[in-house]
């Protein structure tokens, strides 16, 4: 159970299952059998509450369980052995997991997240065992090289160089850092990794820790996680309990501990250099480089920083080898990336996937489709970063290089889908408003640059837009990119930049038309009532909170633009579809 | 010694050396805003981007070490192009008042605007409006044209060890405030207003008194203590106007609060120009030479009636180490007493 499956429902879920069992005295019996099992998140979110029921090693899931519908599960399924037909999920719930490969969620709604002896069972920490007994930091660096990792926090850097770097740099103590404070709009990946499976981000921390020569270890993560943190710090708990952080790991000489440290929201502070000076308790603000921080980093000592993911992907590269890990993936793009989809999809969820792998089999094979099956329009992919993937470039291969030709990016691993109802112009302002509040203000062109972007989208969606305004954010975003300090200056032009590249006529119409052909832009809408149709019922009037709309009863109304808000409550209150929207 | 390339031109430099250090030294010119030779680097203006041979994206020549054989171009079409976006940009932000600002004539960012022939401004906008709110006698602080360069925060963590100011907020509304955003009370040296490379920092009772075209300047040694600040006082029909320091003395332009805004008694109606001598209760003028003359008549008839170790002689922090020697040694020497001492021993 992550946040998501919690808000669902299922903790209730869990407490009525217990409840129930109790209740018909089959406890020792169902425990005989099996045990019953809270696990991280499963992927398919869409489908809250998911339920597995294990009997005689027949695996049945369940799709969307509320409380109230376990007494008929356990009595039908549990005690007596037929299971609820209506409820089992359809064939369509396997096609979800066909074509994703899991590595970094192989164990996400398997193991047991708050229970390390689960972890254990599914062959954790062999991997830190092996290296321990068996690997020098060198050949570790050299199977994370070999591997092909490439960080998975949005930049794919070299996993394996960063830590050789970080090795060679001279420099005492250094310090191993896990990025956790996720926080594209739309992304919850991490958050998924951590609520899932802790232990594998703790384990991917220690071999890096025994491969760059560290005794120091930081967790940097959202206090707006708390159960990500509440699972984490269990996590360490267990794993200090058990010898595997503290002085001599597992009767070595090796000496680690973790300490976690919670971000206070502040969007900048995943950039790296702006993440260690929050750690040092300083004003997140990104600085210049060189040094890099594997030379100078936290407290100007050698410091490798990797997300949540590239960790998590470190204890199956060690298990089961470079080469198999290299085997998934395209020539540069090694190995598999989780990615959280969202947006009008139909199964919206977590869902890991080969590198390389076309983007369209996201879309249609993993996510069913378009929700209500209304027509695709764009993918946008690397959140506030990325750029948007129109419905030509669908068969792109979802790995870095490409991505990143067509102006997009992996990115942290976000994925909105958006239909035809979605405004494209709209959507680059929601991006520029998001990355203007979160701009630390450190460097010109991401401080007031950003801000004018904003203004430009606002008033184009306002109706506003002058003659040369598309030209103006392309100029002015093409300066920001090249001039602005830090990543998050560098891309915040993206969503800009790839939506006029795409769907230039949308905004032209809205510019020179002031029109929004989406009908999402507010001011751009005209509200008006169909003569023929309008039954005079009178059921708009009602509803209109601005008192626009007059009429006599059982003949025509008309609407006020002059009063109108444009709300749109009177099109939901209309029976006779008499109320148009241009 | 490395070899660097700037514009064609060759140089060696130390280790170390910035590429905008080693530019300088070549005459070469790079705009700069948040640049300050004796404080850390910090790339927020990001004026001073120049292309490296061999590197995809331009660098900030103000943090970037030169490395033996680097090529940099500080002048390319690209590079001008985002110069006068940001400047632009900065002044989209800016009160447009240049007409009645303190610093006129003396701003670079006036001077950037000027060089880059920016008239009309293409990203116009919402801009910050800020109350004036400080109570104190010596800093203004006009925080609508405050550019976010953080030399002032540098001076004040790097130089003076206070701290006494730090950025608050994000994005376009990132502030530069004292903790709290309460009034400003800290020392009052005024490095902060020394280093702001715009009118949002100047002296409260600088204000139109006479800009920086208008005055002249005339270098001197600062009076309060014994340090012997180098001090530039500049003055508009004989009047000081305003003090600051030069950077290449022995202060190496850093001032304290007394140094810098405690000059007024320099004008005041009230200052003594010449000595006194009191006759019947009442002081009246009187020339050096007669004021000497009457202390050291005086000192030889005590010192005749009653001893040397009858007189004693207190100093003061305010005279130069010579001064205070000199004056231990008229007492020892001239008078013949040791009772000689100095009012910081206290």
């Amino acid at each position: 159970m992550g946040t998501g499956g919690i808000a669902a429902g299922g903790a209730d879920v869990m407490d009525v299952f217990k409840k129930r069992l109790k209740e018909k005295g089959i406890q020792s019996e169902v425990k005989k059998h099996c045990s019953m099992h809270k696990v991280g998140c499963r992927g398919l979110c869409a489908r809250d509450v998911l339920v597995d029921v294990i009997r005689y090693d027949v695996k049945t899931t369940y799709q969307f369980i509320k409380s109230d519908m376990v007494e008929r599960i356990v009595e039908e399924h549990i005690v007596r052995g037929t299971p609820v037909a209506e409820w089992l999920v359809p064939e369509d719930y396997h096609h979800f997991h066909d074509k994703q490969v899991k590595v970094v969620l192989a164990d996400c709604g398997m193991v047991d997240p708050e229970d390390i002896e689960s972890y254990f069972g599914a062959g954790g920490y062999e991997a830190l065992r092996k290296v321990l007994s068996g690997l020098t930091p060198e050949e570790t660096i050299d199977v994370i090289k070999r591997s092909g990792l490439r960080g998975r926090g949005g930049a794919g850097f070299p996993t394996g160089l960063k830590w050789e770097l970080t090795r060679k740099a001279a420099g005492n103590p250094k310090y191993v850092i896990c990025n956790a404070d996720e926080g594209d709009p739309g992304a919850f990946m991490d958050r998924s990794v951590i609520e899932g499976n802790p232990h594998a981000v703790i384990e991917g921390m220690i071999i890096a820790a025994h491969a760059i020569g560290s005794d120091h270890g930081y967790v940097y993560i959202r206090a707006e996680y708390p159960l990500a943190v509440e699972r984490l710090r269990k996590a360490l708990q267990q794993a200090r309990h058990h010898n595997l952080l503290g002085e001599n790991i597992i009767g070595t000489a090796m000496d680690f501990d973790i300490k976690v440290k919670l971000g206070a929201g502040a969007f900048v502070c995943g950039e790296s250099t702006a993440l260690m000076y929050s750690i040092e308790g300083k004003r997140g603000m990104p600085r210049v480089t060189p040094p890099r921080s594997t030379e100078a980093g936290l407290w100007k000592l050698p410091t490798c920083l990797n997300n949540v993911e590239t960790l998590a992907n470190v204890p199956s590269i060690i298990r089961n080898g470079a080469e198999w890990y290299a085997s998934f993936g395209t020539e540069k793009s090694k190995g598999t990336k989780v990615f959280a989809l969202t947006g009008k999809i139909k199964n919206s969820g977590l869902i890991e996937v080969p590198m390389g792998i076309p983007l369209r089999q996201i879309v249609y094979d993993i996510g069913g489709g378009i929700e209500n099956d209304k027509a695709f329009k764009a993918v946008q992919m690397g959140g506030p970063s990325g750029g948007c993937i129109p419905v030509e470039h669908l068969d792109v291969p979802v790995d870095f290089e490409s991505l990143t030709a067509l102006g997009a990016m992996v990115g942290s691993g976000g994925l909105v889908v958006m239909d035809e109802d979605s405004c494209m112009v709209d959507v680059a302002k929601y991006f520029l408003h998001f990355t203007q509040s979160e701009s630390c203000g450190k460097c010109t062109p991401c401080r007031i640059g950003t801000k004018r972007l904003l203004e430009i989208l606002e008033r184009i969606t306002a109706g506003d837009g002058r003659e040369g305004d598309i030209d103006l954010l392309l100029d002015l975003s093409a300066d920001i990119k090249v001039s602005s300090l830090c990543g998050l200056g560098q891309s915040a032009p993206n969503p800009i930049i790839t939506t006029i590249r795409y769907f230039r006529e949308e905004f032209e119409a809205h510019v020179t038309g002031k029109k929004c052909p989406a009908k999402v832009c507010r001011k751009l809408l005209a509200y008006s009532i169909y003569e023929e149709r309008c039954k005079g019922c009178g059921a708009c009037v009602r509803v209109c909170p601005a008192g626009a709309i007059t009429g006599e009863k059982k003949k025509p109304h008309v609407i006020n633009p002059e009063i109108c808000i444009k709300c749109g409550s009177c099109v939901e209150a209309c029976k006779f579809k008499a109320i148009g929207r241009e | 010694m490395i070899k660097v390339i700037i514009d064609g031109k060759e140089t060696r430099v130390p280790k170390g050396t910035t590429i905008l250090e080693a530019a300088r030294a070549l005459h070469i010119p790079i705009p700069t805003l948040c640049n300050h030779p004796k404080l850390s680097p910090y790339g927020g203006c990001r004026l001073c981007l120049v292309e490296v041979k061999g590197n995809r994206h331009p660098v900030t020549s103000c943090s970037v070490p030169a490395s033996d054989g680097m090529e940099v171009v500080t002048s390319t079409p690209l590079l001008e192009r985002i110069r006068k976006t940001n400047i632009e940009l900065l002044l989209s932000d800016h009160p447009n008042d240049c007409m009645v600002c303190e610093k006129a004539g003396d701003c670079t960012l006036q001077e950037l605007a000027y060089f880059y022939g920016i008239r009309e401004n293409r990203f116009a906008g919402e801009r910050r409006i800020y109350e004036k709110k400080d109570a104190n006698p010596f800093i203004e602080r006009d925080m609508e044209k405050c550019i976010l360069c953080g030399l002032c925060v540098r001076v004040c963590e790097e130089v003076e060890g206070v701290s006494a100011i730090d950025f608050a907020y994000r994005g376009f509304n990132a502030k530069i405030v004292p903790s709290f955003e309460k009034a400003l009370d800290c020392e009052f040296c005024g490095q902060c207003v020394a280093v702001c490379p715009t009118g949002a920092l100047t002296g409260k009772m600088w204000s139109y008194k006479g800009r920086q075209k208008d005055v002249r300047d005339v270098d001197t040694v600062c009076s309060y203590c014994g340090c012997g600040c180098n001090l530039t006082l500049h003055i508009r029909r004989n009047e000081v106007v305003r003090v600051s320091s030069r950077d290449d003395t022995i202060n190496e332009g850093w001032l304290c609060a007394k140094g810098r805004f405690g000059y007024s008694f320099v004008n005041s109606p009230e200052r003594l120009k010449t000595p006194l001598i009191k006759e019947k209760g009442t002081f009246r003028e009187a020339s050096w030479d007669e004021a000497l003359d009457l202390v050291a008549n005086k000192l030889k008839k005590i010192r005749a009636k009653h001893g040397a170790d009858a007189i004693a002689g207190l100093s003061s922090a305010r005279c130069t180490n010579e001064e205070n020697y000199l004056f231990q040694k008229f007492m020892r020497a001239a008078v013949g007493t040791n009772n000689i001492d100095h009012c910081a021993r206290l």
